[in-house]
Formats: C-alpha cells, sequence, structure tokens
C-alpha cells in the first residue's frame, strides 16, 4: 500500500490546522454560513438532515488494518457507533458534531487519512477497481495510476474549481468492477504491443442527465496518461458551463460539442501540455508502483478447501473469487444482511474485518462502489477461520450480486437532497426476497436505489432501478429496467408510472416472474432483459 | 400553523423555535405566524443556528405535525434507527412519520 511521504503528510497536517482555525471562528460567530459552508465542504464535513456529516476518502477504495481500525474508532468515539460505506468506495459518518471536526481530521492524519477530495467542484476521490492488485485477469494493478492520479489532482490549482464535480475511475481488467464508464472520466488500462497505456473514456455520470461515457482516444501511452488528462481537464474547464448547474458537468459538454469535437480540443491541448513536462519521471512512478507490490504471500499453503459445512460451500460460491495466485482467494464481505442497512458497519464490525485483514489478508482492505468490503489476499487454508469470525459478527451473508446484494443511498432517512427513503425500501426488497435459495435461483441480479434524482444509489445503472421521487408530498417510486454498470454499460429505462413502496415492491416481483418464466438456460436477468426487451417486462408490471 | 426550524450550529442537532430559544424537541415549538422569516434573519445574525427555515404544520392534539415527511422525519430522527430517535422506546414512533 502506498504510504505518505513528507510531503502528502505535511500538507494534510496543515490542511487539519487551516479547518481548525476555520472552525473556530465559524463557532465564534467570525464567520457566517455562507462563508463557512464552502470550507467545510472542502474538509467533506457536510450538514444533512439530523447532524453534520463527515465524508472521509479512501483513495481508490484501499485502506489497511490501521486505518479501518482508526475508522471504527471515529465511529465510537465521535459518532454513534457506525459507519456508513458508500457507492464511492469512502465512508461517511452521519453524527459528527462540528466542534469535533478538527480533531477528527487530526486522527485520520496520523493514519494518513483525510477528507479532502470527498466534496466541492474538484477531482474527487479516485476510485477503481476492488479487486486491483488480486485480480487474475488485470493487465496491471490500476491503484499505482490511481495514486499518481490523487497525487496529481490533490490541490491542483487549475483543477480545484472546475465547472462541476470530477469523478474518475481506473480499471486495469475486461471486466469492469467499478462502473468505469459513468464516470466523468474512466481509464481502462490496457496493455498495446508491449506498452502499457489507457483506453481514455469521458463523458459519462449518472443523475439527472445520465451518459455511458464514449470512447475518447483508443490508447494513451502511460508515459502520456498525466499530460493528456490535464489536456482534458482543461478543455472541460475552459468550455464546461458555469451559468447552470444541471448543465454542467463533463457529460453535457461533450454530449453538447460531441465527442468529436471534444476528442479534437483535447488533442491539441495534449500537443501544448505534453511539452510541459508534467508526466512523473521513471523513478517516481517506480517509487509508487513499488508500494502497491502483491504481498508475501504463501505459495506453499495448500489450495483444497474443505466444502463439507453447506453454509460454508454456499458462501464460498457467493462471496469468494479467484486470486492470481491459484491458492489465494479475494473475499468479499457483505454490508447487506437481510434487514440491515446497506453499507453500514458498527464500529466493532469495522474493528473485527481490520483484525480479520491483519489476521488473514496481509493488512488489506478495500471498499465497493457496491458498498461492500474486500479482503484482496487470502490464503485459501483460511478461508473457514474467515468465514466462522464473520458469521459470528453477522458479516457471512452469501449474497454478493445476489438480488438483496443492494446498492441504497442513505436516501431521505439521512440526505437534505433526497425525496424518498431509499433503505426502508431496500429492507422490504430484501424482505420479499429473503428465501436464499430463491436469489440464487434468480442468480445475478443487481437492484440499486436512489433516493433521489442525484443518483448516489447508481438506479440508472441497476439490472433493476428504483427513483424515489416526491409526489405532492408522499413518496413514490420509479422502477427502471436495464441497466448495467459492468462492462456491457447501459442505462435503465423508466418501466412507467410510478409506485407507493409497498407497490413497488410487487412490481419487483411480477418482473422477476416473469424472468424466471422466459429465461433460457445460463441466461442472467440482464441477458434475458435484452432478449426478449422491454415491452415483456414492462407487460408483466402493469398488465 | 407556521414553524421555525434549522440545525443547532455546534452540534447540528435538528431545532425548533420555542418563542425564546431553541428546543430540540418539537414539541416545544411555538407558532410563528408572519414572524418567521425575520425571526430566522435574526437568528441567522446571531449565528447559533444554520440555516434556519420556516415550515407549514398542522397543530394537532399531540403537538405541532409538519405538512412535509422531510421535516418529520427531522423530528424524529431516521426511520430505519429507531434507537437513534428523539423517542427510542416508542416503537410505533415511525409510524407517525409516514
Amino acid at each position: 500500500m502506498y504510504r505518505y511521504d513528507e510531503y502528502d503528510q505535511s500538507a494534510v497536517d496543515a490542511r487539519v490546522e487551516e479547518f481548525r482555525d476555520q472552525v473556530a471562528r465559524r463557532l465564534s460567530g467570525q464567520l457566517t454560513e455562507d462563508q463557512f459552508k464552502p470550507l467545510r465542504l472542502m474538509n467533506g464535513l457536510y450538514l444533512q438532515l439530523h447532524a453534520y456529516m463527515l465524508r472521509v476518502a479512501v483513495p481508490y477504495g484501499t485502506v489497511s488494518s490501521r486505518q479501518m481500525r482508526m475508522l471504527g474508532h471515529i465511529a465510537r468515539r465521535y459518532d454513534r457507533g457506525y459507519g456508513h460505506f458508500t457507492t464511492r468506495q469512502n465512508i461517511q459518518f452521519n453524527w459528527i458534531k462540528l466542534e469535533d471536526a478538527p480533531d477528527i481530521l487530526a486522527e485520520l492524519a496520523t493514519v494518513e487519512m483525510h477528507a479532502i477530495q470527498t466534496s466541492g467542484n474538484c477531482i474527487r476521490n479516485i476510485s477503481a477497481d476492488q479487486f486491483a492488485g488480486a485480480a487474475a485477469d488485470e493487465v496491471a494493478d490500476p491503484r499505482p495510476w490511481a495514486e499518481l492520479l490523487r497525487q496529481w489532482s490533490t490541490f491542483h490549482p487549475e483543477f480545484s474549481y472546475l465547472p462541476r464535480k470530477f469523478k474518475i475511475a481506473v480499471i486495469a481488467a475486461d471486466e469492469d468492477r467499478a462502473a468505469m464508464r459513468l464516470h466523468d472520466i474512466g481509464l481502462k488500462l490496457v496493455e498495446r504491443d508491449g506498452v502499457l497505456g489507457a483506453e481514455v473514456y469521458a463523458g459519462g455520470g449518472m443523475g439527472r442527465t445520465p451518459m455511458v461515457a464514449p470512447l475518447i482516444r483508443d490508447f494513451v501511452p502511460a508515459d502520456d496518461l498525466l499530460s493528456y488528462l490535464e489536456a482534458a481537464l482543461r478543455v472541460y474547464n475552459r468550455y464546461g458551463r458555469r451559468d447552470n448547474i444541471y448543465k454542467a458537468r463533463i457529460k453535457i459538454l461533450i454530449h453538447e460539442i460531441g465527442a468529436d469535437a471534444y476528442r479534437a480540443q483535447v488533442e491539441d491541448e495534449f500537443a501544448a501540455v505534453k511539452a510541459l513536462g508534467i508526466d512523473p519521471p521513471a523513478a517516481e512512478l517506480a517509487r509508487i508502483t513499488e508500494m502497491f507490490a502483491l504481498p508475501p504471500l504463501d505459495r506453499q499453503a495448500p489450495d483444497a478447501v474443505d466444502r463439507s459445512d453447506p453454509d460454508f460451500a454456499v458462501w464460498l460460491d457467493q462471496n469468494v473469487r479467484p486470486h492470481k495466485v491459484p491458492n489465494h482467494a479475494v473475499v468479499t464481505v457483505s454490508l447487506k444482511p437481510a434487514g440491515g442497512i446497506p453499507g453500514d458497519a458498527s464500529a466493532d464490525q469495522i474493528d473485527l474485518m481490520a483484525d480479520l485483514a491483519e489476521r488473514y489478508g496481509h493488512d488489506e482492505l478495500r471498499v465497493t462502489h457496491a458498498q461492500n468490503i474486500v479482503l484482496p489476499h487470502v490464503a485459501k487454508r483460511d478461508l473457514h477461520a474467515v468465514w466462522t469470525a464473520l458469521a459470528a459478527a453477522g458479516l457471512a451473508e452469501a449474497n454478493l450480486d445476489l438480488i438483496s446484494d443492494i446498492i441504497a443511498c442513505p436516501g431521505l432517512d439521512y440526505c437534505s437532497l433526497a425525496n424518498a427513503r431509499s433503505i426502508p425500501l431496500a429492507q422490504k426488497i430484501q424482505a420479499r426476497f429473503a428465501e436464499p435459495e430463491r436469489q440464487r435461483d434468480l442468480g445475478e441480479l443487481k437492484l440499486k436505489i436512489s433516493g433521489c434524482i442525484n443518483a448516489c444509489g447508481h438506479h440508472h445503472a441497476g439490472h433493476i432501478g428504483v427513483l424515489g421521487v416526491d409526489r405532492k408530498g408522499v413518496e413514490n417510486f420509479q422502477l427502471l429496467l436495464g441497466g448495467s454498470g459492468a462492462e456491457d454499460a447501459s442505462l435503465g429505462r423508466i418501466a412507467g408510472p410510478g409506485f407507493s413502496e409497498d407497490g413497488v415492491v410487487d412490481a419487483i416481483e411480477r418482473v422477476t416472474d416473469r424472468y424466471l418464466a422466459v429465461r433460457e438456460d445460463g441466461e442472467r436477468f440482464l441477458d434475458t432483459y435484452r432478449r426478449v426487451g422491454f415491452e415483456t417486462f414492462k407487460e408483466a408490471i402493469y398488465g | 400553523m407556521k414553524l421555525l426550524t434549522g440545525n443547532d450550529l455546534a452540534s447540528g442537532d435538528v431545532v425548533w423555535w420555542t418563542g425564546q430559544g431553541w428546543s430540540r424537541h418539537l414539541g416545544d415549538a411555538v407558532d410563528v405566524g408572519h414572524d418567521g422569516e425575520a425571526l430566522a434573519r435574526a437568528e441567522e445574525g446571531a449565528r447559533r443556528v444554520n440555516v434556519p427555515y420556516v415550515i407549514e404544520a398542522t397543530a394537532t392534539p399531540d403537538g405541532p405535525r409538519p405538512a412535509h415527511i422531510k421535516d418529520r422525519i427531522r423530528a424524529l430522527g431516521p426511520t430505519v434507527r429507531p434507537d437513534l430517535s428523539l423517542k427510542p422506546a416508542d416503537p410505533a414512533a415511525g409510524a407517525w412519520v409516514i
């Protein structure tokens, strides 16, 4: 894992002290809320329905055991005993007191963490494939590149006041586990003729105007990547709209001028930027890359796993994926227990996951955009011990990518932007499909719920998506079908008129019943949907 | 009736104007009538409460009931964590929100 150098640490420490002074001036009345709000947001501090909320950055979703324990400590000491892992691979604390915020940031800084780039119109925390460094199908570990982008983007003077927020994702495998093409810029590392580089996609996103990012450049050699991105951001910064917040994202710019025109502008700018020499020297990239080396795995450990415990075997099949080293595995810890709150973990659970990573996982954890936690490097001989410990803590739900593995934003229970509650709906859907065999029979089915059009719950990318709206003060839920955030990215289509909370659960069941009736061998829900089409399911929903 | 509400500056807690100050309990809220905007400006100036604003509510025998679900959730707490609400011992409290 990356470790701070003196520049990183001093920058984060200085930011903490700056914010401490800003908070003191706000509490003493020297600053108005209008003056203070942009300052607190630059430090990840929002004001939500019930309290301040602190969003802590987890760069590219990678966190160490020591850092994870700090998150548990903050949940316990400063919050109400839990944290909420988000669809941006970050963590949020929902009950923060303003006067505590500087101390929390100071504690985070002791473990090389912060809340920078978690709000504001800057380049946000870089996201990445949660299986990075462990996946058998990657051409390279995307995290050194994500870290390079972090260093480039943090406090970038030209890109701190963009027209709107800017999200970048990096993957390095054909299977897209990071919703790469639904980001402002998506990078897919590829190798061409022995040279590492990236496919660059730009102009994707969700929100009120969802778009799948088009390919802007088929191959940017790694040696040119920072220069190319600098050029891509400059063009956006110059031409992105600042007069209308709803039209300010890069997706609108690219949609309006066209991908070809944007590409041509970026190429012109790139020619100028490349001469500036901002791409890192090989030694610096090597220094970063070295910190992401595969940990010293025991390659002599037994490969066989005793599957005689049926519950364990189900969990193995559902939540454990192959590792690039065959006698190891990648474990996903589901934060979607039946009746729970998607993405929430108690301080004790956070500590337990930190302990398991330390004991069995080479000190590493990952946060996924699907609001789960990954232990990326577990020897197969240790899987049963890990499962046993997780089960005792209520963390062994065997539902990865099943209908109960629901992404849900905090919704109207917490969020000041929301129009409807997401979490109670997720719980009702889980209850309706509670039977594990039924879930497994349905197979991969990604259900995603947002409580408002801002789409933090990724409803556009759900095989089945749900959008909560406010209809004359009453919660109402629209159903969307056919979205995907994976390598076959697509946007869901609104099925028709909305439903009450109970009504949308019934409608979802009519959709899954129709799927079971018409699916062919080996088809996932999404495959069947794409084969038979929207109308078949619309008819099932509305008759 | 009209109520004045906001979030306490230091804690972020939801608070309601009582006629003399701020309370965390909706039951203490008073009808601010036509004075809400002026009170909000004055309190904004005093810098004890963040972004105070006026909401519509209905007077009921059990106390004021905010017209919009968002403010009812603010008044009670998250419906999915009754243990963290202002009425943790009342399992039916969540139903009041809906």
